[in-house]
């Protein structure tokens, strides 16, 4: 105990006198949590819309006007032809074309349909699905609309299903509510991971470990001794990220306080237990920089915190399942959003408490006293 | 103490298809200050690191401080020392905190270190720099220190990797002095060096050229075995023959 006592002296006196690592280990992650959660916005605005008329009827006026005021669409020209209209598209003015056919009015009293044409600009295919999305269902709104005033008459032909829905534990759709919990996980994620790959190489590069490795120090208390004091840098980053999202963005977990660190605390383990794996496999700290950046890029991209684990093939969720990042975003979300209780979380913790064992055993087993 | 130090038949490290060190066998005193000597890339750190726990040997036997190098590696760590040639001390940390850290983890008590720490400090008249971080000291300074706290939990043989690389003759005087006294103490002292100055300063030597041992004996017996009127002759005489290219 003793043993470890000195190495936690050491690793910590260590940490705080280093000015350089400090600020990287306590003010940017804040500062990153400040900015990330108001760039990170997929609520689709602004979508640019030509709309080509070739009607010119008081029903285009009224649709026109229908989108215009539903405040996603931002109508950019009317033309009288398609190809204008396209080279709009082309020189990444409009998104999206709207064309509304000749008689479009009078077919659509007439005959009783009509037929309206949009075309997108798949290239930002987020802005262009979401945008036809919305169009699509304005127009549908628009149609029924005409409908009834037309068939005022017929009630039976009115047999239209209404949808209504509410968004349960965050009724606004407030993007915000959903990734600040997720960023604050991607953090701690980036600090802690990079600071410990980068540890136990960075005394192999000086020299310091070949004295380590000739003295009684055992295996585990070197490894705890670098996993005690990043456990804590964890733990305080995490606690200083909830803050601020209660502070700034009025975030506060409706669930249980005590099992959100419960599981940050098995989580903390597993992943410095991976930072030191990589550390003790790299040779330099350059190796084990490259080497972290890409594992935890792959965390960041298929954790589900960007890109939700249900929508991806077979096969990426099984590597989705197998970083330790996606089971603490997922139960983040739970608890911070929804209040899940220890029994909605224990899969996911069993998970967890594998992945520690798992990773922390092999970095021992593949840190050599003698070679 | 009758007991050897060192005893070491036949050890053999090989990578891949180079042999580094190459059946060599030798014994040491316990007390003794044995000069390990050959030119760069012979595998005198290779040998070291055998010797101490921090590589398995391919082949041979060795025993350091009675303990079996294949084996009992935890046991040898106990009861050694070592400075290596890359400096060793946490040069984020104070004089006085390096003391405890590397003291403590040998074992030595809260009281214990701070009678140690207090001796070593007025023995290399460190008083005003205890404060101060070891990365601030100068190098000979910092070589002395690194020595003396190889040597705080009183181990039987402390190995040194040429402890004096880069220093000045003023400092590696001292240093020396420091080798002696701990010598006196009953410390075997077993130390790589290429300055030739410092190997008449052994009891013995031994020289490696491409992984074997060619020669050993005290300086004066080697001096007349070669016929050569100083130590740099007889290096020369065997480091000619060396096939092998420096690294």
């Amino acid at each position: 105990m003793r043993t470890l006592r000195l190495l936690l002296e050491k690793e910590f006196r260590q940490i705080f006198r280093d000015k350089g690592l400090l600020p990287v280990i306590f003010i940017l992650p804040l500062i990153q949590l400040l900015i990330m959660p108001l760039a990170a916005n997929f609520d689709v605005k602004n979508i640019n819309l030509a709309v080509v008329d070739r009607d010119h009827s008081t029903y285009t006026q009224q649709l026109v006007s229908k989108i215009a005021s539903s405040g996603y669409f931002h109508i950019t020209g009317y033309h009288n032809d398609y190809t204008p209209a396209l080279r709009q598209i082309e020189r990444e003015k409009a998104d999206i074309i709207m064309e509304v056919p000749a008689h479009f009015e009078q077919d659509l009293v007439k005959e009783n349909k009509a037929f309206i044409y949009l075309a997108a600009d798949a290239i930002n295919g987020t802005k262009a699905g979401l945008g036809s999305a919305y169009l699509t269902s304005i127009l549908a709104d628009y149609n029924n609309e005409v409908r009834l005033k037309w068939l005022p008459a017929q009630p039976a032909a009115a047999g239209t299903v209404d949808l209504r829905f509410s968004n349960w534990f965050n009724p606004y759709m407030n993007y915000r509510l959903f990734m600040v919990p997720g960023i604050l996980v991607l953090l701690v994620t980036m600090v802690c991971g990079f600071i410990a790959a980068l540890n136990i190489v960075k005394e192999k590069e000086i020299g310091t470990i070949e004295q380590i490795n000739v003295t009684p120090v055992k295996k585990w208390q070197f490894i705890m001794g670098k996993m005690i004091p990043f456990w804590v840098i964890g733990m305080v980053d995490f606690t200083l990220g909830l803050l601020l999202a209660r502070l700034v963005y009025g975030i506060i977990p409706v669930g249980n306080l005590a099992l959100l660190y419960m599981f940050l605390a098995v989580y903390l383990v597993a992943l410095l237990g991976f930072g030191l794996l990589i550390s003790t496999y790299s040779d330099n700290q350059l190796q084990a920089m490259f080497v972290a950046f890409f594992f935890i890029m792959i965390f960041m991209l298929m954790s589900g915190l960007f890109v939700s684990v249900d929508n991806m093939p077979g096969w990426a969720k099984v590597i989705a399942m197998l970083t330790p990042v996606t089971h603490f975003v997922e139960v983040v979300r739970m608890i911070v959003l929804k209040g899940s209780k220890f029994s909605d979380i224990q899969f996911q913790l069993l998970v967890e408490v594998m992945f520690a064992v798992v990773l922390n055993g092999w970095a021992i087993l593949n840190y050599r006293k003698t070679s | 103490m009758n007991e050897r130090a060192i005893v070491c038949k036949g050890l053999t490290k090989r990578f891949g298809d180079f042999i580094a060190v190459n059946n060599i066998s030798f014994d040491v005193d316990q007390g003794e200050i044995f000069g390990f000597l050959g030119a760069n890339g012979a595998g005198k750190t290779t040998a070291m690191r055998m010797l101490c726990g921090l590589s398995y040997p391919t082949s041979g036997e060795a025993a350091v401080a009675g303990y079996n190098v294949f084996k009992q590696q935890e046991a040898i760590k106990r009861n050694i020392g070592y400075m290596s040639q890359k400096f060793s001390l946490y040069e984020s940390l104070t004089v006085k905190e390096n003391i405890r850290f590397y003291g403590g983890v040998y074992g030595l008590s809260d009281r214990q270190l701070k009678e140690k720490g207090d001796e070593l400090i007025t023995q290399l008249g460190m008083e005003n720099e205890v404060k101060k971080m070891v990365g601030s000291l100068p190098l000979g300074w910092k070589q002395k220190l690194a020595f003396s706290v190889a040597i705080i939990h009183q181990p039987r043989i402390v190995f040194l990797d040429e402890p004096t690389g880069g220093v000045d003759p003023v400092t590696r005087r001292q240093f020396w002095d420091l080798i002696y006294a701990a010598a006196e103490k009953g410390i075997t002292i077993f130390v790589t060096t290429h300055y030739m100055d410092e190997a008449e300063y052994c009891n013995r030597i031994s020289i490696m050229v491409d992984g074997r041992i060619d020669a050993l004996d005290t300086p004066a017996n080697l001096k007349q075995q070669f016929r050569a009127t100083s130590m740099d002759e007889v290096f020369y005489a065997l480091a000619r023959s060396a096939k092998r290219s420096a690294d």
